[in-house]
């Protein structure tokens, strides 16, 4: 009876636009499956990016619990990130300060293929930028902007033991001294890159060690081959018409675009061989010490660009129906998944007939100098009528693919060998990417799929005319997937990845040793809580320790000055940051670990005695933790003083 | 709506059911959960284990080499609560304290400060006193020690 009543509302809800009674999709044991007790924890991590808001979200899974935004390429003044001066050299780039990005894709590092738990990346879609979050403390360690780069949309995916994180440009551009052309000589001047950037096995450090100089056609998606394909990365693309205007209906003219396949081995031999070009740049890379508490920001100065008319064997496009989003290796790495947004079919590609095709140069010409190999000679199979609007594909570890399905709103199951659908769920609505656990991965841990929605009508309590955005958790576990929960997001969550949280959670950090604390301004310890003058400016360093700051009463600061306070946190004690205000200040407020220094800068503008106090609760004398500043007017003769507790009051008139 | 009525009862009946009778086994069906006690014990924090007496020797003279370094570690750690005299300021000052306590019950002050405050009517009246517990500051039982040693200095022993 349920079954046919779900089967009915299936086939009612497949094509239309809205789908009704919802709830009835969901099963009576859905809240035992996502139930955590409490005192348990929950089984993953979902790392999911903030879209729009520039910032990556931390969930629960299966409870869908919010625990955590780290902010990535946005400001976040409940933490001071881009507002204090540690962390400002952060968002710095070749256009100076940029206080906001979209946050479009996740990719969790690996070895063999498998998540190591080490580091989250994300990439900024409008400044291209690459960051790197460290998964011990949660934070952004570092961000690296990418030259010759315009709309950083493929990216930040990843090869099998993290050697190189790859970015590839959303939109092509002129390249080169001269980018004052018009417009309309896109065919003749404009350029796409893809850029490798790699990383330090240990540090994580990053570094763009090339780029690969492509026509002039636009990058969507990406996927690292693993095992008998490691050595390659596939690249989606789009507008292989190069039009450059009404894009919605002059880059679909075409009946297919492309995939690029690029051996990223041979590309790294010939960096080494020096058959790339030095070319001058501008961009900056901005690394967060977590000694010092603090980020430096270089501006470097060159980058390596490999062209393929000068390295054979490098780079070919293989056609595929129709502006490809997704391009999705499965577990194996024989099967690469492309998933045209606007195709009635999802191609899946071979490996090895890929290797076929190159050796006997089974090609169908070339586009722009480079080997278009057969579509039929490269090709597994297609997936028939699978849905409308195929977009992003993930597999779980028993050769089954889960497609994501825009237009229709559906998550579609298949089988990777035969391509027969098995089964299919509706999302409600609009779903863009999905994430099985370890779904990107050479070992899917399986279980969920989580649905990653553009637009929610009726899906929670209204709230004007934005609402949450949502994901949405199905239990994959059996035959039939099984819709369990849904939770809102923030921003616009474009894609997630979710590792199993014994991977991460041992390694947490708890606090910063106040004995390694590097930062030039510490106060390691009350006794060298201090303020000083030099010229205009005034350092306060300044301790905090439940309840109270060191010093907490300070006068002789003048109208002119320009006030640092750098406040160090000497509490050693997991989870009890303290927070730092003064009344006025226009940038934000400070969240100080334990451990840690931070600076915040406060110019007054008016004479007067401001409080300060710390803004994250701390202990039951929490609101007595606070202090006053006196500002006096330019020229008084007011000394500078500070003290804590021996400032007594005077008796009245006196 | 009538369907649905029902169904929504269904579920609600299914989940008392489900809370009263086998929480633990819907649990453990869902995700295999992960035992908070045993991860603590991983992380790296410092906890001394429970330090009891015999445990430490005292001798004269002091080791100065020690009451250097627990100098330090109060100039880093302590001193922010604790005076040198009688004075209260956060926490109470330290003058006779090794006198007033056993050495052995300020190095659980200091290490194990949670076993403390849930089992010693001592350190639970110096609670009510203070209203801030003593923070753990990521200790050792070894940093305790030279601090116990400084702490005897502070207190005129040679």
């Amino acid at each position: 009876m349920q079954a046919s009543l779900l089967l009915t509302f299936f086939a009612l809800t497949l094509f239309s636009c809205k789908p009704k009674g919802t709830q009835s999709a969901v099963s009576g044991d859905a809240a035992t499956k996502v139930y955590v007790a409490p005192g348990k924890y929950d089984e993953f991590y979902n790392f999911v990016s903030g879209g729009f808001s520039g910032q990556m979200s931390v969930y629960g899974l299966p409870s869908g619990r919010l625990f955590r935004v780290i902010p990535v390429f946005s400001v976040d003044p409940e933490k001071g990130y881009g507002y204090s001066e540690e962390s400002k050299p952060m968002l710095n780039t070749s256009h100076g300060f940029v206080p906001w990005d979209d946050l479009h894709h996740i990719a969790l590092s690996v070895t063999k293929s498998e998540h190591d738990g080490r580091w989250a990346f994300g990439n900024a879609n409008n400044t291209p930028r690459i960051a790197r979050i460290d998964l011990k403390t949660f934070r952004t360690a570092e961000i690296i902007e990418i030259p010759n780069s315009a709309g950083n949309h493929s990216s930040p995916f990843i090869t099998q033991n993290s050697e190189y994180v790859v970015a590839g440009t959303r939109f092509s551009v002129p390249i080169g001294d001269n980018q004052d052309v018009p417009i309309n000589t896109y065919k003749d001047n404009f350029k796409g890159t893809v850029s490798f950037i790699g990383v330090d096995p240990k540090e994580g450090t990053m570094n763009v060690a090339f780029q690969i100089l492509t026509p002039g056609i636009n990058f969507d998606l990406a996927r690292a081959g693993k095992g008998k394909s490691g050595d390659w990365f596939f690249f989606s693309c789009y507008n292989s018409e190069k039009a450059n205007t009404l894009l919605e209906v002059n880059a679909s003219q075409k009946d297919k675009d492309f995939i690029m396949a690029v051996n990223w081995k041979k590309a790294e031999e010939y960096a080494k061989a020096g058959k790339g070009q030095k070319k001058p740049v501008r961009y900056a890379h901005n690394v967060y010490d977590e000694k010092t508490h603090s980020a430096k920001s270089t501006i470097m100065n060159e980058v390596l660009v490999l062209d393929p008319k000068d390295c054979p064997d490098m780079v070919y496009f293989m056609p595929c129906p129709k502006s490809p989003h997704g391009c999705d290796t499965d577990p194996s790495g024989e099967y690469i998944v492309g998933s045209g947004k606007l195709a009635a079919v999802i191609p899946v590609f071979s490996f090895t007939k890929i290797q076929a095709a190159i050796a006997a140069k089974n090609y169908d010409g070339d586009f722009d100098g480079i080997p278009v190999l057969k579509y039929e000679a490269v090709l597994h199979g297609e997936v028939q009528k699978p849905g409308l609007g195929p977009l992003h594909t993930e597999f779980d570890a028993n050769g089954y693919a889960y497609t994501s399905f825009f237009v229709s709103s559906e998550i579609v199951k298949w089988r990777v060998s035969d391509l027969q659908v098995v089964d299919r769920v509706p999302t409600y609505y609009s779903i863009g990417h999905l994430s099985v656990p370890g779904g990107p991965t050479a070992k899917p841990h399986g279980k969920y799929v989580i649905a990653y929605n553009k637009i929610t009508k009726d899906r929670y309590l209204p709230t004007g005319p934005e609402l949450a955005q949502s994901a949405q958790l199905y239990d994959i576990s059996g035959e039939k997937m099984k819709l369990i929960l849904d939770f809102p997001t923030i921003g616009e969550p474009h894609y997630a990845e979710a590792i199993p949280s014994s991977l991460i959670m041992n390694n947490s950090k708890k606090i910063y040793a106040i004995e390694e604390n590097g930062h030039p301004y510490a106060a390691k310890g009350e006794g060298q809580a201090k303020v000083e003058r030099k010229g205009n400016e005034i350092h306060v360093y300044m301790s905090s320790i439940r309840s109270h700051f060191t010093p907490d009463n300070i006068e002789g600061v003048k109208l002119g000055d320009i006030v640092f306070f750098h406040v160090t946190n000497l509490e050693q004690d997991w989870d009890v940051p303290h927070g730092f205000a003064v009344k006025g200040a226009s940038n934000a407020e400070l969240l100080i670990m334990p451990g840690e220094t931070q600076t915040l800068v406060w110019k007054p503008e008016k004479v007067g005695v401001y409080p300060m106090y710390c803004t994250d609760f701390c202990s039951a004398l929490h609101q007595e933790m606070q202090g006053y500043i006196r500002v006096s007017p330019a020229g008084s003769n007011v000394p500078l003083t500070f003290s804590t507790g021996t400032n007594l009051p005077t008796e009245p008139g006196k | 709506m009538k369907l649905e009525k029902t169904w929504i009862l269904a579920l609600l009946t299914g989940s008392v059911i489900w809370f009263i009778s086998c929480g633990e086994q819907g649990v453990k069906e869902s995700d295999p959960p992960v035992d908070i006690e045993k991860v603590a014990e991983k992380q790296p924090e410092v906890h001394g284990s429970e330090i009891k007496a015999g445990d430490i020797k005292f001798e004269n003279p002091l080791n100065a080499e020690w009451v250097l370094s627990g100098k330090g570690i109060y100039e880093l750690k302590c001193q922010a609560c604790h005076k040198l005299t009688t004075d209260k300021l956060v926490g109470p000052g330290w003058k006779d304290v090794t006198k007033k306590r056993e050495p052995v019950w300020i190095m659980n002050m200091i290490t194990n400060v949670d076993m403390m405050l849930e089992k010693d009517p001592e350190a639970q009246k110096l609670l009510e006193q203070c209203l801030v517990r003593m923070p753990n500051q990521n200790i050792t039982t070894d940093e305790a020690r030279q601090v116990i040693e400084f702490m005897r200095q502070n207190d005129g022993e040679k």
